[in-house]
């Protein structure tokens, strides 16, 4: 991976073969680069600190992010099409909101499951309608969204409801040995689903290359037949549907609905992805690099949990540094690029 | 009547005109003012206090917007420069006297200053997205707010700077007094001279202004100082006001409010045109819907819905597929009243 991670050398003169170098480097640079990070980090913590080094707190990086990892995916999707999505903290607590209200009211798990699922991606759809066919910016429209999905939660309780149902709690409490001293939790393996199948989309079927071919120039993917207005839809749905798979990870984690929760996790997402390696301009990136930039946060939380000494706000510094670091590698391998 | 119509303030303004009616004829009272004790009193004064920091913010946005860009971290440098001010009052030996508030303000400004050189940097020259170059600064900023208060909410007694947010000089609060000399400082600067018009030409074609021989750098530089000096006024208000920062609070969601009374007023998020007036008349439609949601009695949780909703209606009304579609709907009257059948 190293020889990946150093872009090409610099020995090679002729532009052409400069520029095909580094386009097929760069493409995986940024990620690898997280990746190293990761590693780097995980190996720095464990020189600190003897317990660090357990496959338990590796495990745990996944445990306690299940939802931010569903997240990241489906802005990942939205990010390769060119566009944002900020409503997608706000849908998450929606979704708890609405998982826990039909819960008290004694709904059957699936029934809530389902309908939670269809709130998700019916706004998901609703503002990628919105976003194709009135030609108005994703941001507005996500954030109006965001306020709606907001709003909502508000109007359903102000109070925090608890979950009681025996489903939840049960996947809340249940933990899937891996071996004797290691495992994860139902969520964890619910998550991962999500990550394989949008790899299998993005990588291996229509959808996802148009996808691709949407952020990398939209205008020829119109001229080469693709179906650009239904994809550009489509993203906004998937976002809208991991959004509401996040919330109910995050119901499983929290064993609560609260409108507040969630807030602010748009950034989150957006700061995994980027980190992750995906540009923002779209085109290039990978859900699988998406998955690494969560980690990536996961471990800054895990570190300062462990230092002790450190006040939560670091977490935010160190994130918004992280965010700022890998936009200007990703400044500096798009300008060679082009 | 239709040159009027055409004016692109006009619907924010017939919007602000009306949501005034529908406050008046459920409350008496709610357009008349009085004096007490030398103060002027009234609804609409308490929607200008309140609406004060949303509208110096939405100032600085303006302009940021028409250069094609957007400020997310306002928020952040109103929680920064609140947190900055008041922790050198709590510290300072003597925390209650005038000089001290002098200082605090002095320093909350250059914090803003320096924050915005800081986004014109990455914008400008670094040429990162303007929404992304800002993200950075709206995720680390509450975390340096919150590492400048040391995580707690920092309480001040300084009567001087409590005046800032909520004193009154000639029967006006002083936070209108500010934000009316920032706008006709602003409206001055850029409709009097020619840098407004260089605004919307960066904003219009980057590449085509610099090569016309402008400096676009140095103004999409201007701008974000600029929003970022309006944030750290805010900032200042809004602790003044509850003489206390709070890192975590201050300031939560007004870049969203501050965004929306920018597209209400009728600036494009595309760049290149802006309206100052047009924005002050859109930040007070979110201060009066605010005070709409209280005065008719809907539960105070569902502004946030009220408030999606009006985003989209605007939005739509703006945008130009959405127009077209109309127009087709109906093809044989003019397109002016069709706008307001859509209202």
């Amino acid at each position: 991976m190293s020889p990946l991670s150093t872009v090409a050398p610099p020995t090679i003169k002729k532009p052409s073969a400069v520029r095909t170098r580094m386009r097929s480097g760069a493409r995986y640079a940024p990620t690898l680069a997280t990746l190293v990070l990761f590693i780097l980090m995980f190996i720095v913590g464990a020189g600190m600190y003897p317990s660090f080094l357990s496959g338990q707190v590796l495990l745990n990086l996944f445990i306690d992010n299940t939802f931010l990892i569903v997240l990241a995916v489906g802005m990942t999707f939205v990010i390769l099409t060119g566009g944002i999505d900020l409503s997608v903290g706000a849908v998450v607590a929606l979704s708890m909101m609405v998982t826990a209200t039909m819960l008290q009211n004694g709904w059957n798990p699936g029934i809530v499951i389902l309908a939670v699922l269809v709130i998700g991606g019916g706004l998901g759809l609703l503002m990628g309608l919105i976003i194709q066919y009135f030609d108005i910016q994703p941001f507005i429209v996500t954030l109006a969204g965001m306020f709606l999905a907001r709003g909502l939660c508000y109007v359903i309780s102000l109070e925090s409801i608890p979950v009681t149902d025996p489903f939840f709690t049960g996947m809340a409490q249940a933990r899937i040995p891996l071996s004797e001293e290691l495992f994860i939790s139902p969520g964890v393996l619910i998550a991962l689903v999500v990550v394989g199948v949008a790899f299998f989309v993005l990588h291996h079927t229509r959808f996802g290359r148009t996808v691709y071919a949407i952020g990398g120039n939209e205008h020829s993917a119109m001229l080469m037949g693709l179906a650009v207005k239904s994809t550009k839809v489509l993203v906004y749905s998937v976002s809208g549907l991991c959004s509401a798979i996040a919330g109910i990870l995050f119901s499983f984690y929290s064993l609560s609905g609260y409108s507040l929760a969630a807030q602010g996790m748009e950034l989150d997402a957006i700061a995994a992805v980027v980190i992750g390696g995906t540009l923002l301009t779209g085109g290039v990136g990978y859900v699988l690099g998406s998955v690494v930039g969560v980690l990536v946060l996961g471990i800054v939380q895990t570190f300062i949990a462990y230092d002790g000494t450190l006040s939560s706000w670091w977490t935010k510094i160190v994130i918004g540094g992280l965010l700022l670091v890998f936009i200007l590698l990703q400044r500096l391998f798009t300008r060679r690029t082009n | 009547m239709k040159s009027v119509l055409k004016n692109r303030l006009a619907w924010p303004v017939i919007a602000l005109v009306a949501l005034l009616a529908v406050n008046q004829i459920f409350r008496g009272d709610f357009l008349s003012l009085r004096m007490q004790d030398g103060h002027l009193y009234g609804s609409i004064i308490d929607i200008m206090r309140n609406g004060a920091p949303t509208i110096l913010i939405a100032l600085g946005m303006t302009l940021v917007i028409a250069s094609r860009g957007i400020d997310l971290s306002v928020g952040a440098v109103v929680a920064i420069a609140g947190a900055a001010s008041c922790a050198y009052i709590a510290a300072s030996p003597e925390p209650a006297s005038p000089a001290t508030a002098a200082v605090a303000v002095v320093i909350a400004v250059v914090a803003g200053l320096v924050l915005g050189v800081w986004n014109g940097f990455l914008v400008s020259t670094i040429g990162v997205q303007p929404i992304i170059a800002t993200l950075v600064l709206m995720t680390a900023g509450r975390g340096i707010a919150q590492l400048i208060t040391d995580g707690q909410i920092v309480s001040v007694t300084n009567d001087s700077y409590k005046a800032i947010g909520a004193g009154y000089l000639f029967t006006l609060p002083i936070s209108i007094l500010i934000t009316a000399v920032v706008f006709i400082l602003a409206a001055v600067l850029t409709r009097r001279t020619a840098l407004g018009t260089l605004i919307e030409a960066v904003g219009i074609n980057p590449v085509a202004s610099r090569l016309a021989g402008l400096r676009a750098r140095n103004i999409i530089w201007i701008v974000y100082i600029f929003s970022a000096f309006c944030a750290a006024i805010a900032g200042l208000m809004i602790s003044s006001n509850v003489t206390a920062a709070d890192a975590n609070n201050a300031g939560l969601y007004i870049e969203m409010d501050a965004i929306l009374a920018v597209v209400i007023g009728g600036t494009s998020l595309a760049g290149g045109r802006y309206s100052l007036v047009g924005t002050v008349v859109g930040a007070f439609i979110i201060q009066t819907l605010t005070t709409t949601v209280y005065t008719l009695g809907i539960p105070p949780e569902v502004t946030l819905v009220f408030k999606a909703l009006v985003v989209l209606t605007v939005c739509l009304l703006q945008a130009p597929k959405a127009r077209n579609l109309l127009r087709n709907l109906k093809p044989a009257s003019p397109l002016r009243t069709k706008e307001k059948v859509a209202v």
